[in-house]
């Protein structure tokens, strides 16, 4: 899959525009900070040790102990700190250790952050960020991806990327969004691939997806970690005749149905590869929208690519086995481009 | 009770409790009428509290009430319509109908925070609040309420545990009116004073007569001027009684009659009106043109919530997200130098590197830092027992008098750390 970045964690001076995921994020949380004096950076282990995964490192010393918080464990004072700071004009920037631990705080997102600017007209312009996902053996409770939960919370946007420049420039546009979003990190993507990232300053839309190979047979849609397998999928499918239209949705929600339904249309299948189980995951609301308003333009079933509906397992054989890969993608669309 | 106020002060702590009553036997009268669209809840009895302590605060501080200090909205300077109006699902409601009862705030003048149903919430929220005033160089406090019940929720100990080691202006005041809906604080929560939580936290805390308006106001100003100069968090245990069910249709049945009995004759309107004829500061004329005004008053603000319309269905469909660069109008007010937060002055120094460790770009290098020294290497010496221990036993029930009390103060609190900011 994507190229392995083996020299991560020691001294890695990337060329201007070869970054990592990880630096990829690291890079936007410093630039932001250093853009404007309203963002901060609160969470676990953030400030003297650079985050878990090292993405806050180097921030403490930039821009000191009020902007770079060090807090209890405790996610739900985290999130409603953040909250409370974004009341009086500040941006906060929130890190879940791992994101699997966002569920400690769901009241205060789901309650307090998601519908405040509905009720009473209180924006909360806070991003909420954390590593997501498995593929590294982090065990049940280490290897989540929760965002449908949060998918389903009117007044959160939440995105999931899947490439370092979109990295950057989604986690730019989220801390300068005016409302709340949920940004998630799939930490199998930290080192192991690299991107380009230009060297000025930067967004990308939240909100709008992304056509990552052009086909003519079928559609796929994926995010994150499984936007990689779905490539992978797609190069082999093509040495089989069969051309994969991909589609990174980027963004979750607000999900954009213009891109989906503009492919779906023109291919006729559509595939949805998640890394998310499959009961309610972002595929059983997408077939629903290809339902409502592509019905007569599909030429086969919808076909959904997913873990399975279980906890992530923690040996490797079982992780293996739950989670999606290129084999299963590449029969999926093999099958579906039967039809 | 004390006289360091002024006698206008006193007048004006009678007119806010007397206008919470008022307030609140309107909105009765409106709910047996049908008029109400939900619950009603109510803070009788409860009304010296939530006036002492708002009364207590700057223009400037921050409030997140709950759903029993309608007192401390209306000392804010909330007018009593919006109260109606929120209660009615009224389109000129402050939420425009989307949500009843308190449930409403004012971000940009009166600096009131909403409350959600979920109780403990607002803590953690009311210390970001507190933390960036901190930051922003206002020198505010923020203030909010919980009740004995809601002080055995998770959040309360993640937002309160979360302020005292930020030392963050901030200051608590717990209700204690004995009963959660039905269940009595015993069953909530094994400690004869709730105050004796501040204790975990390592922050100052004090117990008052809550049906005590001048004790509650002198304790609350104490506390909120100490939250001011930088002592960290406060905790103020307010003891009194809810002297009706947890909302309208509740009898409380289960209350026993002694002990409401006991309260009902230490009704804190009641009492400050024996104390203010005693100190003559109040004489009957006085007492009618006050409730001429409230009437009167009260009279108007009903006509106009009731006359307002309902809210057009479209609007269920508005407002999910905050759209457009118009939208988010709240823009960080600095009073202090903005070169204070940003490099270089905002940058830290490692007290030491370790050779390999870290070794990201952020850090200039293969040394990153791995220590800041805001440690301390070795541990302090154990500090005088200055004010440690509780003074005397704490009384479940209250006194006549007001009682004061400070409880044990964090033996590190002040000492050795420099505060943060």
């Amino acid at each position: 899959m994507a190229k392995t970045n083996g020299s991560a964690g020691n001294g890695h001076t990337p060329s201007a525009a070869q970054i990592t995921f990880l630096e990829a994020i690291r890079q936007a949380m410093f630039e932001e900070m250093e853009r404007d004096p309203t963002v901060l950076l609160i969470g676990e282990d953030v400030g003297v040790y650079g985050g878990a995964f090292k993405t806050s490192e180097g921030l403490l010393e930039r821009f000191g102990w009020e902007r770079v918080i060090d807090t209890p464990i405790s996610e739900s004072a985290i999130i409603g700190a953040a909250c409370g700071m974004s009341y009086l004009g500040l941006r906060p920037i929130c890190e879940m250790q791992f994101i699997d631990f966002i569920v400690c705080a769901f009241n205060q997102i789901t309650n307090f952050v998601a519908k405040g600017h509905y009720l009473w007209n209180a924006p909360a312009p806070m991003v909420i960020r954390g590593p997501s996902g498995g593929g590294v053996h982090g065990g049940p409770f280490h290897s989540a991806n929760p965002e449908m939960y949060f998918v389903h919370t009117p007044g959160l946007k939440v995105i999931y990327p899947s490439t370092p420049y979109d990295a950057k420039g989604l986690l730019k546009a989220a801390v300068r969004d005016n409302n709340p979003v949920l940004f998630f990190e799939h930490k199998f993507l930290y080192r192991r691939i690299k991107g380009e990232v230009p060297a000025g300053d930067y967004t990308v839309p939240i909100g709008k997806a992304v056509v990552r190979r052009e086909g003519r047979h079928l559609t796929i849609l994926s995010y994150a970690a499984m936007m990689h397998t779905s490539l992978e999928a797609a190069d082999a499918l093509a040495k089989e005749g069969i051309q994969a239209e991909v589609i990174d949705l980027r963004t979750l929600l607000p999900l954009d149905e213009e891109t989906i339904l503009h492919s779906v249309k023109k291919t006729n299948k559509c595939l949805i590869v998640h890394e998310d189980t499959k009961t309610g995951g972002i595929a059983g609301e997408i077939a629903a929208i290809l339902f409502e308003k592509a019905f007569d333009d599909l030429d086969g079933p919808l076909v959904r690519v997913t873990a399975l509906d279980t906890p992530v397992p923690y040996a490797p054989t079982l992780e293996e086995h739950f989670l999606p890969n290129a084999k299963k993608v590449f029969a999926a669309a093999k099958e579906l481009a039967r039809y | 009770m004390k006289k360091e106020l002024t006698p206008p002060q006193h007048l004006d702590l009678y007119y806010y409790m007397r206008l919470n009553r008022a307030v609140e036997d309107t909105m009765v009268k409106l709910f047996r009428q049908n008029k109400i669209v939900g619950g009603l809840y109510s803070s009788l009895g409860q009304e010296a509290i939530s006036v002492g302590t708002a009364y207590a605060l700057e223009k400037k501080d921050w409030i997140a009430p709950m759903i029993r200090n309608i007192g401390a909205l209306l000392v804010k300077g909330v007018p009593p319509r919006d109260i109606f109006m929120q209660h009615m699902a009224k389109y000129d409601s402050p939420t425009k109908g989307k949500d009843g009862t308190s449930h409403f705030g004012d971000l940009d003048n009166l600096h009131i925070v909403s409350p959600i149903s979920m109780l403990g919430d607002l803590i953690p929220v009311m210390t970001g609040v507190a933390l960036a005033g901190r930051y922003l160089g206002q020198e505010i406090v923020a203030m909010t309420w919980i009740g004995d019940g809601g002080s055995s929720t998770g959040v309360f100990h993640e937002g309160l545990n979360f302020a005292a080691t930020q030392k963050a202006p901030f200051v608590l005041i717990l209700e204690n009116n004995l009963w959660a809906y039905s269940t009595p604080v015993r069953k909530q929560v094994p400690l004869e004073n709730l105050a004796d939580r501040a204790k975990a936290y390592g922050i100052e805390s004090y117990i008052v007569e809550g049906n005590d308006v001048v004790a509650v106001y002198s304790t609350a100003k104490e506390a909120v001027e100490r939250a001011r100069a930088g002592e960290g968090p406060i905790l103020i245990e307010a003891k009194t009684f809810r002297r009706l069910g947890h909302a309208q249709h509740d009898p409380a049945e289960y209350v026993p009659k002694e002990m409401r009995a006991y309260w009902e004759a230490r009704d804190p309107i009641a009492l400050y009106e024996k104390f203010l004829t005693a100190e003559k500061l109040l004489d009957a004329k006085g007492k009618r043109e006050i409730e001429e005004k409230l009437d009167s008053l009260l009279a108007a603000e009903r006509e106009f919530a009731e006359k307002s319309p309902m809210p057009p269905a479209e609007l269920a469909e508005e407002g999910v997200y905050c759209t457009g660069d118009e939208c988010h109008k709240i823009r960080a007010k600095w009073e202090r130098p903005i070169s204070e937060v940003t490099p270089p002055k905002s940058s830290v120094k490692a007290v030491w590197t370790v050779a390999g460790f870290g070794s990201g770009k952020g850090s200039g290098g293969a040394n990153a830092p791995i220590h800041f020294g805001e440690t301390q290497a070795a541990p302090p010496k154990p500090a005088r027992e200055s004010n440690n221990g509780r003074a005397g036993k704490a009384t479940a029930k209250p006194p006549g008098k007001s009682v004061l009390k400070k409880t044990a103060k964090a033996a590190t609190a002040s000492s050795s750390r420099k505060a943060r900011r």
